[in-house]
C-alpha cells in the first residue's frame, strides 16, 4: 500500500427527490466532510446530469482528488458511468467507489426519515473507508484469435455461423449429428403459413454450405476448451478423430429434445397416443391414420406436472396443427388412404354415464369450446379438441390464428391441474374422461388420435458441456445467461456465448434472432482484436505461495495454474474475481483486487462504529 | 429492549443478492434501516474469519447471501459459501455467542420481496437477541480472536475447499464421503483447531499452566495436555517457567 496522501472527493445525489425525499442530504454531507482523508464533499440535484458529471471532472482538477466517493442509486446501472468520468478527469477509474443510498436505502425506508440519514452516513463512513484502501489498477490488453466455433448446427447455432462469417471471420460450425439442422429436422410445417419446414431448413443450409469462412464439421463434439477470452485452444472428436484447434470466442447453440411423458396420459400404451413432434413427424413422412376425432393435451410434464417451466411454443405449435388439421387435412393424409377419409361428423363425444342430457343448451352458451356443432353444412368434418390449461399464443398474429382456430370449430377445453383429463386404452380404442368445466359435467370422447404436448427440455449432454466449458445450467438444465433482460445471449464468462433452445424454450424466429445476437456479441473481441478484462483478478505473492493447489481446485475458469517454481499462478484474462481462492489460500498468499480481506473488514468494521459528527 | 437498534452486516452477492436488494427498491418493499450492506463479487469470497472478525468487533448480526444453489455466477462458488458460513457457524457455538445472529440466505436477482421478507425477520430474531455480549465481555473477545484464528488454519480452509470434490467425486481411493460424514469430520477438526488457538491466545497473554488452560477453556486436563504437546511439537508453545512443579507455558506465535 503507498504511503502517498489520501485526497477523497465525496459526490451526493439528491436524485431530484428520490434520495432527498426520504435522508437529509445536506446532513448526511456536513458528516461526510467530518470523516478521515475527505477533503470535499458535495451535493448535487442529479450527479449523474451533465452538470453533476462536470463537477466531479472539475473537483478532481481543483481539489486533487484521488478518490471519488458517489452515493446515489445503484453501482450496478451507474458505476460505469462515473468511473468513466473519473477517467476523462485523469483518475484511475478503480480509485472510485459507489455508495448505494437509493435502491438499498432511501427507497426501503421512505417513512423513517431520521433512520434511513444516521443509516446513509454510516453507508457513506464506510465507502470513505472502503475508499481510502483503494488501489489505482492497470487492464493489460491481451491479443484474440480470429476464430469462432459455434457448438450445435441447429437454426440458431447456423444463424450464428453465417453471421460470424459474413462479418469475414472463419468459423468452425461443430454438429453432433450426421446433418445440419437440429431440432427443426423433426418438424413438418413452420407457423403461421405452413410453410414447409424442409423447405425452410434447406435455404439455411445451403448458405451455410456454400459460405467460404464455414467450416461444417458432422458428426462431431468438442471435447475440451481451455483458456479464455480471445484465446481458446479447443479438441474437437469427429468419429473419434481428434483435431486441435485454437479460437477466440465459442457461441454455445447445442439445442433441445422433446420430454418423453412416461407413465403420462396413457403414452406408450397404445400407437395413436403421440407427442407433438411424433404427431409432426407423422405428417411430414405422410403416416398420418384415418382420422375422425383428435384430441391434444396441452402443458404434459409441464408447468408443475414434472418440469417447473411453461414451454410456451407448445401452444402455439398445437394450434398450428389443429388448424393444418382443419383446413388441410386431405392434403396431410397417408398416401394410402383413397376416397372419402373422413367418417360422417356424428358426434363423438357423449355424457358419460349419469350425465345429464343437456346437449341443446350447449349451443347457446357461446364461447370457443362450445361450438362443436356448427358447420355441419360442410359435411364430414373432422373433430378437434385441444384440452388446455390456459392457451398462451403470446404475440400478434399467434393471437390471430387462434381466433381463426376458433373460427374453425377447434374446440378448446380446458382443464385445471387438479382435475386433469384421465386417458385409457379400451382394447386398442382411446378414450378420454374429463371434467367439462364450463358445463360442470364428467364427459368422456373417443378420439382416433391423442396428441401430447410436452415440453422442450435440456439436453443430455448439457451438464457435461457445461463442465467443460466452465458455464452455469439454471435449475431447469437450460444454459443460464448472465443476465436475463441485460446480457440475454452472454455467459457470465466473456468469450463465451449462448443462443437457441439450449437456454430455454424458443421458436424458430426467437432462436434465429438469438443465434444473430450471439454472434453479434462474439465478433466483438473478434473484431477488435484484443480483449481487456476487468482488472478484479486474484494475484498471488509467490514469496508466500505454499504450493498447496487448494486455488487451483476451487478455481470456477481454470484461471490458475501452478508455474515452472510450483507455485500458484492466475491468468489474468481468465480470472474473474470472484475470490473463492482468495477465500481458500491458507497461507493468504491471494490477493483480491479491491476486495481484499483488508478491504472488505475497513468496510464492514466502519459500519459498526457510531456516527456521531 | 424496544429502543435496541441493532447493527447488521450484510455481505451481498453482486450479481444475484445486490440485485434482489436493488430490485426491493425498485418495488419499495420497506424493510428495517439495521443492515449495512456490502458488495462483493461472489459470497464465496466470504470467508468464515471475516464474519468471526466482525462479531469480534461487536456486530449484533451478520448475514451473507448469495445466488440461489445451482444459479450461482460462478458456477459454483455458493457451494463453498455454504460451508464457510457453516464454518463460521461451527466455531461461533465454541465460543458461546448464539449462533442465530449468524445468517445464510440465497436471495436471486429476481426476489426484491423475498430480501425485504428476509431481513425483516432478521432484524426482529436480533432485537429479540439483544445487542451482542461480545465488547462487554472480554472472554467472549478472546475467544472470537481464538475462533478467528481457527478458521485461518490449513486445515480449516483446505477441508473447506475440498468438499465438493470429495463429496462428489471423492477421494484418490474414489471413497465418496457422504454429506454428514463430512460435516462431522470437519466439525471435529474445527474443535480442535478452536481449542488450540485458544491455547495459544491464552497462553500469549501470560504464561499459563495446564490446569488454568483446562479451567479457561473448560476442558478435562488430559485433552489440555494433549493439545499443548502436540503445539509444543509444532514450536508454537514453548516452556516458560517451571513453578514448583508447575510447568507454565507461553505462545511462541502471537494470538489473535
Amino acid at each position: 500500500m503507498s504511503d502517498e496522501e489520501k485526497r477523497i472527493g465525496v459526490f451526493i445525489c439528491h436524485c431530484g427527490s428520490n434520495i432527498a425525499g426520504f435522508i437529509d442530504v445536506p446532513a448526511v454531507t456536513e458528516y461526510v466532510k467530518t470523516l478521515p482523508d475527505v477533503v470535499f464533499a458535495t451535493r448535487n440535484l442529479y450527479t449523474c446530469a451533465d452538470d453533476g458529471l462536470t463537477s466531479i471532472k472539475e473537483s478532481i482538477k481543483e481539489h486533487k482528488l484521488n478518490r471519488v466517493v458517489v452515493a446515489a442509486c445503484t453501482p450496478r446501472t451507474h458505476a460505469p458511468l462515473f468511473q468513466g468520468t473519473c477517467q476523462e478527469a485523469g483518475l484511475n477509474k478503480y480509485l472510485f467507489t459507489f455508495v448505494n443510498i437509493r435502491d438499498q436505502c432511501s427507497w426501503v425506508h421512505m417513512k423513517e426519515k431520521e433512520k434511513a440519514t444516521e443509516k446513509a452516513k454510516d453507508l457513506l463512513r464506510m465507502g470513505v473507508a472502503r475508499a481510502r484502501l483503494l488501489q489505482a489498477q492497470d487492464e493489460v490488453k491481451v491479443g484474440v484469435t480470429s476464430a469462432a466455433v459455434v457448438i450445435g448446427g441447429g437454426v440458431a447455432g447456423m444463424s450464428a455461423a453465417l453471421s460470424i462469417a459474413d462479418q469475414g471471420f472463419p468459423v468452425r460450425l461443430v454438429e453432433k449429428e450426421s446433418e445440419l439442422g437440429g431440432f427443426v429436422r423433426n418438424l413438418s410445417s413452420v407457423y403461421q403459413e405452413r410453410e414447409d419446414a424442409g423447405a425452410l431448413l434447406k435455404t439455411i443450409i445451403d448458405r451455410v454450405r456454400s459460405n467460404p469462412n464455414i467450416e461444417v464439421l458432422l458428426n462431431s463434439e468438442v471435447i475440451s476448451a481451455d483458456g479464455f477470452v480471445g484465446n481458446y485452444d479447443i479438441i474437437i472428436d469427429t468419429k473419434g478423430q481428434e483435431r486441435n484447434d485454437k479460437v477466440g470466442v465459442i457461441v454455445l447453440a447445442t439445442g433441445t429434445r422433446e420430454y418423453i411423458p412416461k407413465g403420462l396420459y396413457g403414452y406408450g400404451q397404445s400407437p395413436n397416443i403421440v407427442t407433438l413432434t411424433e404427431f409432426e413427424k407423422l405428417v411430414k413422412e405422410r403416416k398420418l391414420p384415418k382420422l375422425s376425432s383428435v384430441a391434444f393435451i396441452q402443458c404434459v410434464g409441464s408447468r408443475g406436472q414434472d418440469k417447473s417451466y411453461c414451454s410456451r411454443i407448445c401452444c402455439n405449435v398445437s394450434l398450428k396443427n389443429a388448424m393444418n388439421l382443419a383446413e388441410n387435412y386431405k392434403n396431410m393424409r397417408g398416401l394410402e388412404g383413397t376416397g372419402a377419409v373422413v367418417e360422417a361428423a356424428a358426434p363423438k363425444e357423449t355424457p358419460s354415464e349419469g350425465g345429464e342430457r343437456r346437449h341443446g343448451r350447449r349451443g347457446r352458451r357461446g364461447g370457443a369450446e362450445e361450438s362443436e356443432e356448427g358447420g355441419a353444412s360442410e359435411g364430414p368434418k373432422l373433430e378437434i379438441v385441444i384440452f388446455n390449461r390456459d392457451i398462451m399464443a403470446y404475440g400478434v398474429d399467434h393471437e390471430l390464428m387462434y381466433n381463426k382456430a376458433r373460427e374453425k370449430k377447434v374446440r378448446l377445453v380446458r382443464y385445471t391441474p387438479k382435475n386433469i383429463p384421465k386417458v385409457s386404452v379400451d382394447s386398442g380404442k382411446l378414450v378420454i374422461d374429463y371434467w367439462h368445466d364450463t358445463l360442470q359435467m364428467q364427459r368422456r370422447m373417443t378420439p382416433d388420435l391423442i396428441v401430447l404436448a410436452t415440453p422442450v427440455t435440456s439436453q443430455a449432454d448439457a451438464k457435461e458441456i457445461s463442465m467443460m466449458l466452465k458455464v452455469p445450467l439454471g435449475q431447469d438444465g437450460f444454459f443460464l445467461e448472465a443476465h436475463v433482460k441485460l446480457r440475454p445471449v452472454d455467459f457470465a464468462t466473456d468469450g463465451i456465448y449462448v443462443c437457441g433452445t439450449c437456454k430455454g424454450p424458443a421458436d424458430i424466429p426467437e432462436a434465429v434472432s438469438q443465434g444473430i445476437a450471439a454472434a453479434s456479441r462474439a465478433s466483438i473481441p473478434l473484431a477488435r482484436g484484443f480483449v481487456q478484462p476487468e482488472a478484479l483478478s486474484a494475484f498471488v505473492d509467490s514469496e508466500v505461495c505454499s504450493g498447496c493447489g487448494n486455488c487451483i481446485e476451487v478455481c470456477p475458469f481454470t484461471a490458475i495454474r501452478k508455474n515452472e517454481h510450483g507455485k500458484a499462478e492466475v491468468t489474468i484474462a481468465a480470472c474473474k474475481g470472484c475470490g473463492n481462492c482468495g477465500a481458500t489460500c491458507p497461507e493468504n498468499a491471494i490477493f483480491m483486487n479491491n476486495y481484499s480481506d483488508e478491504q472488505l473488514l475497513a468496510e464492514a468494521k466502519a459500519a459498526l462504529q457510531e456516527a456521531k459528527g | 429492549m424496544s429502543d435496541f437498534e441493532p447493527k447488521i452486516v450484510v455481505f451481498l452477492c453482486n450479481w444475484c443478492s445486490y440485485a434482489g436488494a436493488d430490485l426491493a427498491g425498485v418495488s419499495r418493499y420497506q424493510y428495517p434501516t439495521n443492515i449495512r450492506a456490502v458488495r462483493v463479487m461472489c459470497s464465496t469470497r466470504i470467508s468464515a474469519h471475516i464474519v468471526l472478525e466482525l462479531f469480534k468487533e461487536g456486530a449484533d448480526g451478520v448475514m451473507v447471501s448469495g445466488c440461489h444453489i445451482g444459479d450461482c455466477h460462478y458456477i459454483n462458488g455458493n457451494l463453498f459459501t455454504k460451508r464457510r458460513v457453516k464454518l463460521a457457524d461451527d466455531l461461533l457455538k465454541l465460543t458461546g455467542v448464539e449462533p442465530e445472529r449468524l445468517r445464510l440466505e440465497w436471495v436471486s436477482a429476481a426476489e426484491g420481496e423475498k430480501y425485504s421478507q428476509v431481513i425483516t425477520s432478521f432484524v426482529k430474531k436480533v432485537k429479540e437477541l439483544g445487542p451482542s455480549p461480545v465488547l462487554k465481555d472480554p472472554k467472549l473477545v478472546t475467544r472470537l480472536g481464538a475462533a478467528v484464528m481457527a478458521a485461518k488454519y490449513f486445515r480449516s480452509k483446505t477441508l473447506t475447499c475440498k468438499e465438493v470434490k470429495l463429496t462428489a467425486k471423492g477421494n484418490v481411493y474414489e471413497e465418496v464421503i457422504g454429506p454428514k460424514e463430512y460435516d462431522l469430520m470437519i466439525e471435529r477438526a474445527i474443535e480442535d483447531e478452536y481449542q488450540k488457538s485458544l491455547i495459544l491466545t491464552l497462553s500469549s497473554q501470560e504464561a499459563r499452566s495446564v490446569i488454568e488452560l483446562a479451567k479457561e477453556i473448560g476442558q478435562p486436563t488430559d485433552r489440555i495436555l494433549e493439545y499443548v504437546v502436540a503445539l509444543r511439537a509444532k514450536n508454537m508453545l514453548a516452556l516458560d517457567r517451571i513453578e514448583g512443579t508447575t510447568p507454565r507455558y507461553r505462545a511462541t506465535i502471537g494470538g489473535a
